[in-house]
């Protein structure tokens, strides 16, 4: 790895350097790059030449913090992982040292997990398709984005107490029990939403201005989505069939039946459109659960000091941006061993270079949108 | 005819676009969600499990129900809580008990995680819902929850 300066260096000395090649600095605080997140563009006028992510502006170590904290006190850490499939996050940990303990948690609290983990997905899409049209000039959509996303919001803080960073989850069930209200506002929600992502259709995917700068643009194959290692929506607008939810399900997943949203096209387009399959798949899933929550308990009894037995666990979910896996090394004390977390955004923003070379700049930013990028998730 | 008809397709997806912005413009009263947030203070009212700040509830007779046990302290991820506590004789038993000097609460560190209210066994904090946090000077999101002079109300064992 060259240093900044080093860089800057080779670029006026070397003397094989097309004149027309310059460095651009994108970030680390631009708008589109949905927080600080760098990138060394080496352009040619419009066409992109090489595409260099360079990370770390908000690294936190929580991995590291991770080994300081008891298993009770991780689940939160992950909140600010990935916050916007924050419930999500919780839960991997959660059935990681479940799995650990050989826990089976009651019915209800899987049900209930599974409920809240599909409002996180539409509300994390509802986020990305409103930031997702304001990227390529379309104002409006940020607006009914967000204001799809505040009726969830609303449902999460009378619910679990809080909007974004929740912390439902505890090792064993759940902090408390949902609210009363919760399934009347989630019947409301789903009605109310059935009507909207038609109104986005028509606003957004029909533009002919928003097609022309999706169709053909960004364009991945199957084999370098598996050979990159992408997951989530990305590898599945290239026909890459990885859900975790359809592949290894947990939770109460295994009781429903849903679709896995696949398009093959592998263009800009197709991400897109499997985002928003995905959002019709998240209704009809919380539509199958939420008439009928099983009773009983929300959460089973553990030890105030939790103890793994020794050994090395992994759990893998699928959160909004896709595959998060969990892995734990206890050494049979209070505190984990190591933990390390396989986090979605990650192995998605290393194809960036791969797609937008070749490109133009403005092409860049709509790319980046589509692999729906969250900074906390890459740096962690 | 390719030429004339992008152009005829193309106004016709703007004008889709536009009619469900039309809508939302003439129904716009209809399913606001926006609210006039300064103006709405005395109305607004948040929900009953809204994580706003922890707070330590006393009765009339200035009492509260923390034996200082510590497990909040221990609970709490990031040092948030730190309780000062003493042994004191009990005049009533005349036995030392443990008792709580100052139970103070970092506002500034603490990350609204809740575990601290998970683990007290008595009760003696909550959840306030109080949204406005905003503070002039650093200080001041140190807060001492205990009044002075309260004490251990009666019969609360740990």
């Amino acid at each position: 790895m060259k240093t900044e300066a080093e860089k800057i260096a080779l670029t006026t000395t070397n003397t094989n350097f097309k004149s027309e090649e310059y460095f651009v600095n994108m970030g680390p605080q631009h708008p589109a790059t949905h927080g600080v997140l760098r990138l060394l563009l080496t352009i040619d006028g419009e066409i992109i030449k090489k595409v260099e992510p360079d990370l770390g502006y908000i690294h936190r170590s929580i991995e590291k913090m991770c080994e300081r904290d008891s298993y009770q006190q991780i689940v939160h850490l992950t909140d600010r992982m990935d916050y916007l499939s924050s419930h999500i996050n919780n839960e991997a940990v959660c059935l990681t040292v479940e799995k650990a303990l050989q826990l089976e948690v009651p019915d209800r609290v899987k049900v209930i997990r599974t409920i809240i983990g599909e409002l996180t997905r539409i509300a994390s899409h509802c986020l990305w398709w409103g930031v997702m049209g304001m990227d390529v000039g379309a104002l409006t959509t940020y607006f009914y984005g967000f204001r799809d996303r505040e009726m969830i919001n609303d449902i999460f803080e009378e619910t679990c107490g809080a909007r974004l960073t929740m912390n439902y989850n505890i090792p064993g069930g759940l902090m408390w029990d949902i609210h009363p209200n919760f399934v009347k506002r989630t019947k409301e929600f789903v009605t109310h939403f059935k009507t909207k992502i038609p109104e986005y259709d028509r606003l957004l995917t029909g533009n002919i201005i928003f097609q022309k700068r999706m169709k053909g643009v960004g364009i991945l194959s199957k084999e370098d989505a598996i050979s990159f290692g992408a997951s989530g929506p990305v590898a599945r607008g290239s026909g890459y069939s990885c859900d975790v939810r359809k592949h290894h399900p947990y939770s109460a997943l295994d009781k429903v039946t849903f679709n896995e949203a696949l398009k093959t096209e592998g263009d800009s387009m197709a991400r897109y459109q499997v985002r928003i399959q995905e959002m019709w798949e998240s209704l009809s899933i919380i539509e199958q659960l939420v008439d009928n929550i099983p009773e009983g308990d929300y959460k089973v009894a553990t030890n105030a000091v939790i103890k793994l037995p020794k050994g090395e666990y992994y759990q893998k979910v699928e959160t909004a941006r896709g595959e998060l896996g969990v892995y734990i090394v206890s050494t049979g004390t209070k505190n984990p061993y190591r933990v390390k977390f396989r986090s979605p955004g990650f192995s998605n923003i290393s194809l960036l270079n791969h797609i937008a070379v070749g490109g133009k700049i403005g092409d860049l930013v709509a790319t980046m949108a589509t692999l729906d990028i969250v900074v906390p998730d890459i740096d962690r | 005819m390719g030429y004339f008809s992008n152009i005829f397709n193309g106004i016709k997806t703007l004008l889709t676009g536009m009619s469900v912005t039309g809508k939302v413009f003439l129904h716009s009263r209809k399913g606001t969600i926006t609210q006039q947030y300064p103006d709405n203070r005395k109305t607004l009212k948040m929900f009953e499990r809204f994580r706003g700040e922890v707070v330590m509830p006393h009765n009339e007779n200035n009492e509260h129900r923390c034996t200082g046990c510590q497990k909040c302290e221990i609970a709490c991820p990031n040092g948030s809580i730190e309780i000062i506590w003493d042994r004191k004789v009990n005049p009533k038993t005349g036995k030392k008990k443990k008792q709580i000097d100052k139970h103070i609460y970092h506002l500034g560190l603490c990350t609204m995680c809740g575990l601290c209210i998970e683990a007290c066994p008595t009760d003696a904090i909550v959840w306030a819902q109080n949204y406005e946090n905003a503070v002039f000077d650093r200080s001041y999101l140190t807060k001492v929850l205990n009044q002075p002079g309260s004490k251990l109300m009666d019969g609360v064992e740990e």
